[in-house]
């Protein structure tokens, strides 16, 4: 059980959570929060191996991918930003259209090609760096390093930019944003519409790179609402959501390679001796979503750990509130 | 017309197609538990059959299907219907009644957590055949188990992965189980023993993925063994990650369950099952009235199982090209006795065996029996040398149950 090929592999599974993350934070950041990530996740899987397939072209299939799940989040934008609808509610209706959508046209795409689509890349002078070179850049997606630059530009965006600062004020307080000449609207709208491009790319990373293939929603296995539970637990702030989705990562594969040694720190490993075990680490990442939901259902709570104050509130133009 | 009028009359509309079209839905099929339960054809012979994962999983499932399929084209007046992804447990127990309150003469259920469903289903409609695969119960009447001598094919591969080590010079195995039930173990001990046949210097490492069907999960365990060091993964699990993450990584998978398994170069074999002749004499069994449910477990000359590549009108994959001539050549040989019924399971497990804690399970000439091979002592099973032991070689241990 190598640390580093633990971390390696984190790597790539944390990039699928990292992208998904990302777009969400925006979405929420804007003052939209989207639970139909799994659904648009798979829709962007789904569509990323059959364009690429068909086409033998892997950039071909990302693009397909971010433009099918960002069609499918401007669904959910007109539902809860033009009719004012609940969000909660028309996410989880998202997600239930996604998945079904995506199994339809999926349907007999799952024994195509099983081998990954997109080349793998080793940067020349970073992976001869200790402990970070093989982790980071040796042998990974070129959509891991798309992950890399995407967390600071991510970042610098929200708070260092103007349009960023715009972002942040249609999130918590909409109306004076308005009266401030922002087009609360048509803001909402974009980073919704940003939101749903990344679960596309989220789910092409997973059709193409970490787990080539289609395999109806098992594709996804539940890895869009961990991406839900890590933007709260992420604080909507991008280096701890990179963080966050990377140690997830890792957590999945240290469930497999606990199981090697017989020896872990010193002391018979429980997870050698028996199979059983396996089932409760199996079991952490749900347990971690449950829990982070929770804190983000109490309104306290929520405040305190920097939620944008008008999140899943619709703005309506000249009424009072938020 | 005011814009809000437009829209609420689009909603109308909407509502009212869905509603008819759930009306007409209703008609043909019903839904339980979110799944469609197929219908009947009258005066017809009705089989139905409920799988883990999807119908074209190009594994175990798969190969089920392919066997559903060869009922109806071989057997005349008679319908098939399937129901895929249904997972193990209570979700299953409502299916199984549906289907048979449906009227199917014949329900095969075919994964290891069906076996308590079909049993409690099984006793409520007398008049149905239910057959279960891989678990370890039947009633003697109308629910019956069924299997085959998987292991004959698993210990063959074994022979050719272990060959395929010692020649690249990293004798080490891995195998990717699924749960530690005494098939998963049964078929893990047969591919070391198998391995030791050409390279008695191997070892094979275990990694539990605690599922059947998850493509994903299969594809990381393949690669959790590949990056510890090991040279040949094997898969326990329904699809064809073995050999696709080998592919990737330079090295070599063996996979399961469907005849087309063997997609990828890094594939080196895959012991395979043949359902369609075995299903087809249940059925005809069934229909006059000639099939005793039971501990129906076929040999390898009944043409339910083959090993990819080495079947006749196949070719090798490319993995085999170089092995030395004598490691094929004993494969070989030991497959057309398997076919001709000269080599069975109790010759795989033959004596001497030791375990991988230095105790001899099997003395010298001695075979397991019937029951050891399916049976935990621990679970009631009337087993004497059982199946909860790992062979000698194999770098995992089992708790006490």
């Amino acid at each position: 059980m190598d640390p580093i090929i633990i971390l390696h592999a984190g790597i790539a599974t944390g990039t699928v959570l990292l992208f998904a993350t990302l777009g969400e934070i925006f979405a929420e950041r804007s003052g939209i929060m989207n639970l139909g990530l799994e659904g648009m996740m798979l829709i962007g899987a789904m569509s990323a191996f059959s364009i690429t397939v068909a086409t033998g072209n892997g950039l071909l299939g990302i693009v397909g991918a971010m433009l099918a799940a960002g069609a499918l989040s401007m669904l959910h934008g007109v539902v809860t930003i033009h009719f004012q609808a609940d969000q909660v509610v028309s996410g989880l209706a998202l997600t239930f259209l996604g998945v079904g959508l995506a199994l339809v046209f999926g349907e007999g795409l799952s024994k195509a090609g099983t081998i990954s689509l997109l080349p793998r890349l080793t940067v020349p002078i970073l992976s001869p760096v200790p402990v970070l070179g093989p982790i980071f850049f040796t042998n990974q997606s070129v959509l891991a390093y798309v992950g890399y630059m995407l967390v600071p530009f991510s970042w610098f965006f929200i708070n260092r930019t103007r349009p960023g600062m715009h972002l942040r004020a249609v999130g918590e307080n909409p109306s004076a944003a308005d009266a401030m000449g922002i087009n609360v609207y048509r803001q909402r709208y974009i980073y919704v519409l940003v939101g749903g491009l990344l679960a596309g790319l989220s789910g092409a990373t997973i059709s193409l790179a970490v787990s080539p293939g289609w395999f109806s929603e098992l594709t996804t296995g539940g890895l869009g609402w961990i991406a839900v539970g890590l933007v709260i637990f992420a604080a909507w702030n991008p280096w701890r959501a990179a963080f966050g989705a990377y140690a997830f990562g890792a957590l999945r594969r240290t469930i497999l390679d606990i199981q090697g040694p017989q020896l872990l720190l010193g002391i018979r490993n429980p997870f050698f001796f028996n199979p059983y075990y396996g089932f409760f680490l199996q079991m952490l990442p749900f347990v971690f979503v449950i829990v982070v939901l929770i804190i983000a259902s109490r309104e306290a709570l929520r405040k305190r750990i920097g939620a944008p104050a008008a999140l899943g509130l619709p703005y309506v133009r000249g009424e009072r509130g938020l | 017309m005011s814009f809000k009028t437009v829209w609420r009359g689009t909603g109308l509309l909407l509502i009212s197609a869905l509603l008819l079209a759930a009306c007409a839905q209703a008609e043909e099929a019903e839904i339980v538990g979110g799944f469609e339960i197929p219908v009947v054809e009258d005066g017809k012979f009705n089989v139905a059959m409920v799988l883990i994962g999807p119908h074209d999983d190009g594994g175990w499932s798969e190969a089920h299907w392919d066997g559903l399929n060869y009922i109806e084209d071989n057997i005349p007046d008679t319908h098939v219907a399937f129901i895929e992804l249904v997972p193990e447990g209570a979700d299953s127990e409502q299916v199984f009644r549906s289907l048979a309150r449906k009227g199917f003469d014949l329900i095969i259920g075919t994964s290891f957590g069906y076996m308590d469903p079909m049993e409690i289903v099984a006793e409520e409609f007398p008049e149905q055949m239910f057959i279960h695969l891989t678990g370890f119960k039947t009633n003697g009447e109308n629910y019956g188990n069924m299997f085959g001598e998987m292991e004959v094919f698993k210990y063959l591969a074994g022979m050719l992965a272990g060959s395929r080590a010692k020649m690249d010079g990293n004798p080490r195995l891995g195998y990717m189980a699924t749960f530690p039930i005494p098939e998963e173990i049964r078929l893990g001990n047969a591919i070391m023993l198998g391995a030791k046949q050409t390279c008695p210097e191997c070892t094979m490492d275990i990694r539990w993925i605690n599922t059947w069907h998850d493509p994903v999960i299969e594809k990381e365990g393949a690669a959790s063994l590949f990056d510890a060091g090991v040279q040949v993964v094997f898969t326990g699990a329904d699809t064809p990650a073995a050999g696709d993450v080998a592919t990737e990584k330079g090295k070599w998978g063996v996979n399961y369950d469907h005849v087309n398994a063997c997609q990828t170069d890094g594939c080196l074999t895959a012991p395979y099952w043949t359902w369609g002749p075995i299903y087809a004499d249940i059925a005809k069994g069934t229909i006059d009235g000639t099939y005793e449910p039971g501990f129906q477990y076929f040999d390898s000359a009944a043409g339910g199982m083959g090993l990819f590549g080495f079947m006749e009108g196949q070719t090798p994959q490319p993995g085999i090209e170089d092995l030395p001539a004598e490691d094929v050549q004993l494969v070989r040989d030991t497959l057309a006795a398997a076919l001709r019924g000269d080599f069975d399971r109790f010759d795989v497990f033959k004596g001497p065996i030791f375990d991988n804690q230095g105790n001899q399970i099997l003395a010298d000439g001695v075979s397991l029996e019937q029951l050891d091979l399916d049976g935990f002592a621990e679970f009631g099973s009337p087993c004497s040398t059982c199946m909860y032991w790992w062979a000698d070689g194999i770098t995992a241990e089992l708790p006490d149950l």
